[in-house]
């Protein structure tokens, strides 16, 4: 691919850098030159990067999209477009307009003292100092270039802070939605700060609101203190004219307990980067994924653990079922570095191809520099069992029955993972209706209503 | 209410059953005996459906219907269950799912409405004493990590929550001892009726001390060879199958 891609954004930030700026927050703006630059000399990864192997990314950023640099308002009241308040799941909600926080307090919302959840250019104006030393420290622009390409635009998007020692008893959620009426393009940044011994629940809900074609890059920083605890659910019900690149940056202190859980639904094209950097010692990660995918969806999980020091623990699942014409790719590396001795780390990645049409691309990646350590891995791609079907089919289960509920257990094993029973309700729920093909589309937060 | 006439099927193209003929009357319970080898798994199988065989001659009549005609299911819906020689593993699917799919498709199927969730947990309560399943079993994955006893007292538990009209027990006695063999054929026991029937297939005379075959058959070489009475299985237990070739003239 030629620099054709590349070009038309590198035009438009030349252009249009000062809008951008004007529109954002001095402490966002900082870095954007450099992350031009790096831009500049990376270009879009090809397929020949092993990173990128599995998604052509320049593909998806040749076509025009439409960008709101000027961040003109959109007329919609999301409180009203979605009937989000489930009793049962007992969040405080929040909407996010593309990359706009919705200045409408929901009613839901309870936040502890010192709490702060809302627009990351409001946090970044308010408090520079704060935001100036965690922004940007994990997103490396000259790494990556989906990273400096949504250094260079992201104008806004949502930041968390939780203070030391304090505990948020109800789980916070978070409802993406993308509207626009022509193609666009959505770049979106999230900074979630949690202090030493601080606790927090995120879900994150992504949806496409309308019939367009959507681009969306998010790049989300999660910094974990000493022995705080973090559990971030996102969960993608878009469409399939919606392309995602998230890249997920998280650095763990020592002691701390992250559970990181995507779950893609629905979509069209989607990229999840996920890199975890245990820095501590005795810090945890569980990092779990599930993607459903039919029709000629495409889910690429790319995650990167990085055991720094010694005495951490990484467990990773991600499970895939695949349908139709989808692909999913899934690869996953472990680093243990050089004296992280008593690492534990264990990943699985386990896929199930419905048709001969699916396929499936998985790349298991072990690297260990220390002896005393205990790691495993194990990838596995295969179709239903079929003595399990026929066992169903003689109590008189269909066919079709038995396979739904064989598809069903699959999966569920990731769903059991979340710490957060309504949500799991919820799920057993959707994956269900999933499945059965009752969900087929966005129907704005299937989760909330 | 069953009657097979000239069955013949093969697995991978190699015929296993070369024409068996067989009547079972409502109320009626046969044992089928034999070496190993001879067809008494693939008699099963063909009945209830497995998709590996293929039948290429005769007909199998079930309460009228063409049995061969319908899917698996609908064979199970129709009043035909197998006790698995090997009872499958399904992880992930609870028995309490596994099971309120097949009550109420099989209601579905008889044009009667879904069980409600109380109703259908208070069967399962009773059912499950049938054969003194205990009650976490039930809130497991299906005969995931169950002991060879418990899986096949599971056969016999789903037996009784489908409450079917034939029944075939494939070698239900393998592997279990002497006391849950003794649950296991008094919970068959408990559910005989004077309609329904029931095809034992066993190795062994011990299971027949429990359950008491009216008829029984000798299967070799995919061909019933002899049908008597009860007493034809203590012979076979005291003399093995030597006797009956011999008089096949082999």
């Amino acid at each position: 691919m030629s620099m054709k891609a590349e070009q038309q954004y590198i035009d438009l930030f030349t252009q249009c850098e000062a809008m951008i700026c004007r529109q954002s927050a001095d402490v966002l703006n900082a870095p954007r030159a450099k992350a031009f630059a790096d831009f500049e000399k990376l270009g879009f990864p090809t397929r020949k990067q092993e990173k990128y192997k599995y998604t052509e990314v320049s593909k998806y950023f040749a076509p025009d999209y439409g960008l709101n640099l000027n961040r003109l308002e959109f007329p919609v009241n999301p409180y009203e477009v979605f009937k989000c308040d489930v009793p049962n799941m007992s969040t405080s909600l929040y909407f996010v307009v593309n990359d706009t926080f919705d200045k409408h307090v929901h009613p839901s919302a309870q936040l502890a003292e010192g709490v702060y959840f809302g627009s990351l250019k409001d946090m970044a104006e308010q408090h520079p100092d704060l935001v100036r030393k965690y922004y940007g420290k994990l997103a490396d622009t000259s790494k990556d270039a989906l990273a400096a390409f949504n250094t260079m635009f992201a104008q806004d998007g949502v930041c968390m802070y939780v203070p030391k020692n304090v505990v948020l008893e109800r789980p916070i959620q978070l409802v993406n939605i993308l509207r626009a009426d022509v193609d666009f393009m959505v770049n979106r940044r999230v900074l979630i700060i949690l202090e030493d011994g601080a606790q927090a629940k995120l879900l994150v809900c992504d949806h496409a609101m309308d019939d367009v074609n959507f681009l969306s890059t998010q790049v989300v920083e999660v910094f974990a203190g000493e022995n705080a605890v973090f559990d971030l659910y996102e969960l993608e019900e878009t469409h399939n004219s919606t392309v995602r690149f998230n890249n997920l940056y998280v650095n763990q202190e020592a002691g701390s307990n992250v559970l990181l859980n995507g779950m893609t639904l629905h979509n069209g094209t989607t990229r999840n980067t996920t890199e975890v950097t245990l820095a501590g010692r005795g810090a945890e990660i569980s990092l779990c994924g599930m993607a459903i995918a039919d029709q000629n969806e495409q889910v690429d999980n790319h995650t990167f653990i990085d055991h720094k020091v010694p005495d951490c623990t990484s467990n990773e699942l991600f499970k895939y079922v695949l349908d139709d014409q989808a692909v999913g790719a899934f690869a996953g590396k472990v680093l243990v570095r050089e004296g992280a001795q008593h690492t534990s780390s264990q990943q699985t990645n386990r896929n199930l191809c419905a048709t001969r049409e699916a396929r499936m691309y998985t790349q298991p990646q072990l690297e260990i520099y220390a002896d005393d350590v205990k790691c495993s891995h194990g990838a596995t791609v295969g179709q239903l069992d079929e003595n399990a079907l026929f066992y169903m089919q003689q109590r008189g289960i269909s066919l079709k029955e038995a396979r739904l509920l064989l598809m069903f257990a699959f999966v569920n094993e990731v769903i059991d993972h979340i710490r957060m029973d309504a949500l799991k309700d919820r799920l057993h729920l959707l994956v269900e209706k999933r499945f059965r093909g009752e969900l087929n589309k966005c129907q704005g937060c299937a989760i909330c209503k | 209410m069953l009657e097979i006439k000239n069955l013949h099927a093969n697995i991978n193209g190699k015929e296993i059953l070369k024409g068996i003929n067989l009547t079972v009357k409502p109320g009626e319970v046969h044992a089928i005996m034999g070496p190993n080898g001879s067809g008494k798994s693939t008699l099963s199988n063909v009945l209830v459906g497995h998709p590996a065989y293929e039948v290429t001659k005769g007909t199998v009549t079930f309460d009228g219907k063409d049995l061969l005609a319908l899917s698996p299911a609908d064979r199970s819906h129709e009043g035909l269950f197998l006790s698995f020689q090997y009872p499958v593993e399904i992880p992930g699917v609870s028995m309490v799912n596994f099971m309120r799919a097949a009550v109420n498709e099989q209601r579905k199927y008889k044009g009667l409405p879904a069980l409600t969730a109380s109703e259908f947990l208070k069967l399962m309560r009773q059912k499950r004493e049938i054969v003194e399943l205990d009650s976490k079993l039930a809130n497991r994955s299906v005969n995931e990590g169950f002991s060879g006893g418990e899986k096949k007292r599971n056969e016999i538990f789903q037996m009784a929550m489908l409450e079917p009209k034939l029944s075939i027990l494939d070698e239900t006695d393998s592997g279990l001892d002497i006391d849950a063999l003794r649950i296991v054929a008094e919970g068959v026991n408990k559910l005989k009726t004077p309609d329904t029937s029931c095809i034992v297939i066993t190795h062994y005379q011990r299971l027949l001390d429990y359950i008491k075959p009216d008829i029984v058959h000798v299967l070799y070489k995919g061909r019933i060879v002899k049908t008597a009475g009860p007493e034809l299985a203590l012979e076979l237990e005291e003399k093995g199958y030597d006797w009956i070739k011999k008089e096949l003239g082999e």
